[in-house]
């Protein structure tokens, strides 16, 4: 039972940043309608600015959050100007095939840039600590991404419910045409939402490098899990994209330490085959 | 009228086809084996988004999960020959009803989600398949099947000395996968296609039975599908997961497909005849410059075509065809037909 609620936890925390990463996608899926393929491209692009910034000048993880953040935030505002504002109201593959195309060039620009080798921080606030409670034990970088991912992921909620600008996003998701009328500037918005999309996965990727290794790959594996996680939710629902976050990532561990170590993604697609067979439209959805 | 220009449009398509089975006598091309490859590789690619255009295009059904049936054919071929130490043949039979009996099987439950829900569930079912034979010894697992040197010639399906015995097997291929959607352009079944791409509901309330016609169209298109994993393994003379298996196996389909023009009989061979070359030579050129250059420049040039136009190449062709004929008829003082 113990070692059931220890990989049960650990699992949870995992899935808080999968969370984090799912509602970034969410969002931008919500407002625009759009699968943002780069999405875990965005999250390795973060975690080599996270890696750098230690590497060459010292600085923590848990400082260059802030530096992945705003630099995703930047990197997903261009994404829009440059590539997706030409294909807003062509259909929805124009995007989707626009964005793995980003995904190509960034993976390989990083492999060409940083060799594919697997790099890793060493000597971190947080790496090789542990936090005891009682019999359970909890990795703290692990544990800290996942508080931080709980947090930000409130703070996008609350930014989107409660604030002005979140009113106008909201608006502009149920009818673009409408919102312009109501002098919103749609444009602008799709903008931010682009980039607070890729600040979350900025954030997210910004913690990571405490506790896994960086290499060009890393974040395909993330982004599709991401994709599973809205998806699950329900579309443009940031409970439902935590919830299935959390959910896929106690699954992933639970049949990985019950069943086997390469089952635990079969173990997470069927559970969204599952779900979406039950509920087409995910958790969340109607 | 009608008639008349079908006959002139067959016309030219025989003159095509002839070229390219006459293709291998040009010593040009013929003694410089990497020209032949990139040649075998166009009708192949060609051949495979073809299959996916069928639901894709003509069905409107965006799958994602076509390196399933790709993989299911390629290993079909491949475990006949590796483990059972036969010819392929067999192997191809068994590996194309089994892909057309799983894309049915599959496709049922799916077909009732929509949009990205339906896009993302075909992605869930390559990396469970994908997952699944890495681990599966029966089929080899994670190290593949390594072909062994067997007599070459049709039999086996394997030549060494040159390459014009696949050359003349893919323009097969592709003749009778092109064939097949041809044929269904004019058929009563390409119609129903078509309504269900168009208006599932309007269809259905015309009396076309969606969700059969949809099933009809993957299986067909998962068949044809599998016939291409087949020739493709026997190519390659090895077979692993993700080499056929994979989401970047998947994209292919739908990016040569969509490049080239979605829903059009030429769009398939047109994204093949570019996108191919170009991954291939910049792979020769530039592949050896510490990895990554050839594929930075395909990612730019992806984005670069599908934004700048949706319809593919086949929108371009249009394109300058309207200004040609829009140029003609102002000298002649009379309105061109916009439709092509």
């Amino acid at each position: 039972m113990e070692t059931f609620v220890q990989v049960l936890l650990d699992g949870m925390l995992n899935g808080m940043v999968y969370a984090l990463v799912a509602a970034g996608l969410c969002i931008i899926w919500g407002v625009m309608d759009v699968i943002n393929f780069a999405h875990g491209e965005y999250l390795m692009v973060a975690m080599y600015v996270s890696y750098w910034l230690g590497f060459l000048l010292n600085v923590d993880p848990l400082l260059s959050v802030i530096a992945a953040g705003i630099f995703i935030f930047i990197l997903g505002a261009m994404t829009y100007q440059l590539i997706i504002r030409y294909t807003i109201g062509k259909p929805g593959l124009v995007a989707l095939l626009a964005t793995f195309g980003l995904a190509i060039f960034l993976k390989n620009a990083c492999m060409n840039r940083f060799s594919p080798n697997f790099l890793i921080l060493t000597d971190t606030w947080l790496s090789d600590k542990t936090l005891h409670m009682g019999n359970l034990i909890f990795p703290v970088p692990q544990l800290v991404a996942g508080l931080l991912s709980l947090v930000v992921v409130g703070m996008i909620y609350a930014l989107i419910n409660t604030t002005r600008f979140g009113w106008a996003i909201q608006a502009t998701a149920m009818d673009r045409d409408a919102a312009e009328l109501m002098g919103i500037n749609t444009d602008r918005i799709y903008l931010v939402v682009f980039g607070i999309g890729g600040a979350c996965v900025g954030i997210a990727g910004g913690i990571m490098p405490s506790y896994l290794a960086v290499h060009p790959e890393v974040g395909s594996m993330f982004g599709l899990i991401a994709f599973v996680c809205v998806a699950m939710g329900g579309f443009g629902s940031i409970p439902g994209a935590f919830i299935a976050g959390i959910l896929v990532g106690s699954v992933e561990a639970l049949a990985g330490f019950y069943i086997a170590p390469v089952f635990k993604y079969i173990a997470v697609f069927g559970l969204y085959l599952t779900v979406v067979f039950l509920r087409p439209k995910g958790i969340f959805g109607w | 009228m009608q008639r008349k220009a079908l006959n002139k449009k067959d016309a030219l398509w025989l003159g095509f086809v002839v070229l390219l089975a006459l293709l291998p006598l040009a010593p040009v091309v013929a003694a410089n084996s990497f020209h032949m490859h990139v040649a075998i590789l166009i009708l192949l690619f060609a051949s495979m988004a073809q299959a996916w255009n069928i639901i894709g295009g003509y069905c409107g059904q965006v799958s994602f999960g076509h390196s399933v049936f790709f993989g299911i054919g390629a290993y079909g071929a491949g475990m006949a020959v590796v483990t059972y130490g036969g010819t392929p043949w067999p192997g191809i039979l068994i590996g194309v009803m089994l892909a057309a009996a799983i894309a049915v099987v599959i496709s049922y439950p799916c077909f009732k989600l929509s949009g990205h829900y339906f896009a993302i569930a075909t992605f869930a079912i390559v990396e469970i398949f994908h997952r699944t034979f890495l681990v599966w010894d029966w089929v080899g697992g994670a190290l593949g099947l390594d072909y062994p040197l067997v007599k070459e010639g049709l039999k086996n399906l394997m030549w060494y000395d040159t390459k014009t015995g696949y050359y003349y097997c893919a323009l097969i291929l592709f003749l009778l996968i092109f064939g097949v959607v041809r044929w269904l352009e004019g058929h009563r079944f390409g119609y129903y296609m078509r309504a269900v791409r168009e208006g599932q509901e309007t269809a259905e309330s015309l009396g076309v039975n969606s969700t059969a016609v949809k099933l009809a169209a993957m299986a067909l298109s998962a068949a044809l599908t599998a016939l291409c994993g087949a020739f493709f393994v026997q190519y390659n003379l090895r077979v692993d997961t993700p080499m056929v298996m994979s989401l970047d196996m998947s994209m292919k389909f739908v990016l040569i497909t969509v490049l080239g023009g979605s829903g059009t009989l030429v769009g398939p061979l047109l994204g093949a005849a570019v996108l191919i070359p170009l991954q291939e030579y910049s792979r020769a050129l530039w592949g050896g410059l510490g990895g990554g250059v050839d594929l930075i420049i395909f990612g730019l040039l992806i984005i670069l075509i599908v934004v700048k136009q949706p319809a593919g190449m086949i929108g371009i062709i249009r394109d300058i065809g309207k200004r040609v004929l829009k140029q003609k008829s102002a000298a002649k003082g009379d309105s061109a037909d916009g439709t092509p």
